[in-house]
Formats: C-alpha cells, structure tokens, sequence
C-alpha cells in the first residue's frame, strides 16, 4: 500500500482514535501513517451487528413465546456463547443448556439466578421478570 | 513517576513489546523488528470452531508467542505470572508499579471502556501496558490508542480476569533482565526470525496452516453459497475481512508490516535479497486488500453469483502461491 492509499474513511473509531498503517512513502521505503477506517471494514462490522440484532430480537421471541428461559436472551443480548457464559456464571455449559428450559428456570434457586444476574450485569428481578417487562 | 513513553503501534502485542523493550534501553526496537523477531506472520483457518459464529481464522501466530521469541532471541530474561484470585493480581500489580516497573497485561476488550462500542467482543488476546498509578486510577499504555488512557481499579480487574477463550487470568508480563545486545546477536535474532517464519508458512502439516491454510479457505469459499445460503455466506466472508482488517488484528495490514521488517532487516544483514523479497510480501499485502475489495462487494449486497465467490477464491490461491514463493527463496537465503 502507497501512502496516497491510506483510507481515510468515517468510522466507529472516530472520536476515539486512528490505525497506524504501514506504507510505502514515495522513495519506495516503509513508513507509518494513521487512518480513519476503511469503508470496507465498516460494512463488515456493521453487517456483523445487524447479525447481533437478528439473533437477540429471535431468542426474545423464544423466550416470550414459553420455548427458553431469558438465559438464552440475556446470553445473546452481552455477545456471549455458552463457553463465555460459562466462564463468568461458574456453571457448566451443560448445565446452562439445561436452564435454558423454562420449567428448569422456574426452579433455580436464588443462589444460582444470582449467579446469572452477576454474570449479565443486571439484577435479579431483570432477569426473572422478563416476561413482565416491556 | 517513571519516565514512561507510549508508543502507538499497529498490532498490540508488537506495541507491548516494543515499549517494554525501549523502556529498558532497548532503543532501537521498532513495530517491524518485534513482529520479524517474533516470527509473528502467520495463516491459520482452525476447522469445526466458530468465532462470533464465523469462521475461526487468524492472520498472525499464537498470542504472546511474538513478546516471547523477541525477548529471548536477544536473551532478555522475561517474568511472567497468572493468578487464581484476583486479590493476588492485584497486589503483585501494585507492587510491581510501585518499583517503577512497566508491566504488560493480556485483556479482554469486551469490558474495556476507552474502546468504541462496536469493537467490544468477547477477545480475550489483546494486551496493553500499565505503567502507573495516579490517586485511584492506574495509567494505560494501550498501543492501538493515540494517546495514554487510565482505568480504574475495578475495570482492569474486569479486564484482566475477563472469561471465554484465552481468557487471561490476571496475565503479566515484564523484561526482568535486559543484557547489551550486541549486533551479532540482533543478526542470529533475524536468522532464527526469518527461518522460523519459513516452517510456519510452508512446513505446518495437515493443510490448515501457512501457505496451504490459504487456499484451504479458498476452496471452502467456493463452497460457502451452496452450503450455507447467500446470507451466511456473506456473513462469512465479512468475518475473514474483519479478522484480516480490524484494527490490531490486520490480516492484510500484518503482511505490510512483515515487508517493512524484512526492508529494515536487509539493511542490518547487509542483503539485498531481502529487500527483494520485501517487494514480493508487500504485493501479497496488496492482494490481501484486493480481496477484502471484492469480498466486501458480495456482503454489501452487489454481487452475489456463484463466479463472485469463485473469484475471492481465486484471488486466495495466488496470494497462496505469492507467500510460498517468497517464503521458498527466503528459506533458501544462505546467511
């Protein structure tokens, strides 16, 4: 990449900071320069957010429809996958497939929904009154 | 207060390791000598695992491999530690900046305030520095970032013991003992650099890694629209430009910085053929870019026939071929 190359697109890291590039200057040697993002790579992270959305709003609809706990939607509302939820929870993966069903989910303790609630940074009664809410 | 400079580099373990290194006297490290040293060009697709429910690809060796290899090929002696309880990190961080000492920390960025949203996964590999401690906040050298940056004590607890995969436990690292580098010794360091780099990007068997790795993905690419549908496709082929481009993870942006490596690594061996062979990763960095270009006009919706997919692909196989040509004549170089 040429130094008149560099894109100097808007992007989501605008107000925050600029990539350094490595580019040719014109003696043909590699020098640094910044950029401000790059078109190209703006509409791979936007299409990859509109994928995050699609994801939350379909386990919304399975949790409001009786087919999942709100686990599910808390899981995919913080990016998280079963391995990172697991992680932050403490539970295993297998025991979280398992409160993902909504009859399990009725019979947690208090302990373990906390356990829940700390892993998604939000209350208790945010995650049971889900159905409430809204 | 130490004396401290942040430098912003490309890639964050390079940055890591190019500030810790310069604050040790190490003054003529750059970007381009950590990531040469470090062997740290690298192609990976790992099958049957989903990173943000895409194809799992890297563009660049192990995390923490790069800090590794550099150190030790100019015999730094390097200390690094990872904890059980959180307390424990804490108290050896404090400890540590209390001394004086640089310390490198492996994060997530998913809880990392000064970072955009958009940018906020669960990754677990980035790194950055902490180099002090003003009234409750602890100051930060992020090297992506222009500028230095604080967090408070809760947030980097957060950061440090971030969960998921790589997920860093406390992990930090710090030079505890930097000899005089001698020149002779920053020549070996090149030699066992570039020939190191050599197995990685032509020798790793089972087709998955290095040159093969790149067309491995090549030919799943032309299969991607029959098998997954064109939405998923698409969404997949976004994901290898992200993994490629994204800031400090550049795929593309890694092959320019391994060509200016081996500009300034000719000037210090006195050999021009690695200059030449500069030119021949620098054109495989263009080609990279080049296929971001034509991925990115399927994702954003305006191509989408099969012969489009086929031509991602094709571009793939000739970078493939570009990389194993540049690394076969830099693996037959006699220093």
């Amino acid at each position: 990449m040429k130094k008149n190359e560099v894109p100097q697109d808007k992007s989501a890291l605008e107000n925050f900071t600029r990539e350094v590039c490595y580019v040719k200057n014109n003696d043909g040697k590699y020098e640094t320069d910044l950029s401000t993002g790059w078109d190209i790579k703006k509409i791979a992270l936007d299409n990859a957010w509109e994928d995050i959305e699609v994801r939350i709003k379909e386990a919304e609809k399975k949790v409001r429809a009786g087919e999942a706990s709100p686990i599910l939607f808390f899981m995919e509302l913080k990016l998280m996958d079963l391995n990172v939820l697991a992680g932050y929870s403490g539970f295993w993966t297998w025991q979280i497939k398992r409160h993902m069903k909504p009859a399990v989910f009725q019979k947690l303790s208090t302990k373990q929904l906390n356990k829940y609630a700390a892993a998604f940074e939000i209350t208790i009664d945010e995650l049971i009154h889900f159905k409430k809410g809204e | 207060m130490n004396n401290f400079k942040h430098h912003q580099t490309a890639h964050c373990e390079n940055g890591v390791t190019v500030s810790l290194l310069k604050h040790h006297g190490v003054d003529f490290m750059t970007e381009p000598l950590a990531f040469g040293l470090g062997s740290g060009l690298f192609y990976i697709h790992i099958p049957f695992l989903k990173v943000n429910n895409g194809p799992a690809i890297s563009f660049r060796t192990m995390p923490g491999a790069i800090f590794k290899r550099t150190c030790k090929s100019l015999g730094i002696h390097v200390e690094r530690q990872k904890f059980n309880s959180k307390e424990k990190a804490q108290s050896f961080l404090d400890a540590k900046l209390a001394s004086g000492i640089p310390v490198g920390c492996q994060v997530g960025v998913f809880h990392l305030p000064y970072f955009p949203k958009e940018y906020r996964f669960h990754f677990n590999a980035h790194n950055l520095l902490v180099f002090g401690k003003e009234e409750d906040q602890f100051l930060v050298s992020d090297p992506v970032m222009e500028n230095t940056t604080h967090l408070s004590q809760e947030e980097l607890e957060k950061v440090r013991f971030a969960q998921g995969a790589f997920a860093p436990k406390g992990h930090l690292y710090y030079p505890k003992f930097v000899p005089e580098i001698k020149k002779e010794t920053l020549q070996l360091g090149i030699i066992k650099g570039i020939k190191r780099n050599c197995r990685d990007m032509l020798y790793v068997p089972g087709g998955i890694a290095g040159v093969k790795g790149i067309n491995h993905t090549a030919k799943k690419i032309r299969k991607w629209r029959a098998q997954l549908g064109e939405k998923q496709a698409a969404l997949y082929l976004g994901q290898i430009v992200r993994m490629q481009e994204e800031i400090g993870t550049g795929g593309g942006g890694f092959r320019f910085i391994y060509a200016a490596f081996l500009e300034e690594a000719s000037e210090i061996m006195g050999n021009d053929k690695l200059l030449h062979i500069s030119e021949k990763i620098t054109k495989s960095g263009d080609l990279w870019r080049d296929s971001a270009v034509q991925m990115s006009g399927i994702y954003k919706g305006r191509l989408n026939a099969q012969k489009d997919y086929d031509d991602c692909a094709n571009l793939l196989n000739e970078i493939s071929q570009v990389e194993k040509e540049a690394f076969l004549e830099l693996s037959k170089i006699k220093f």
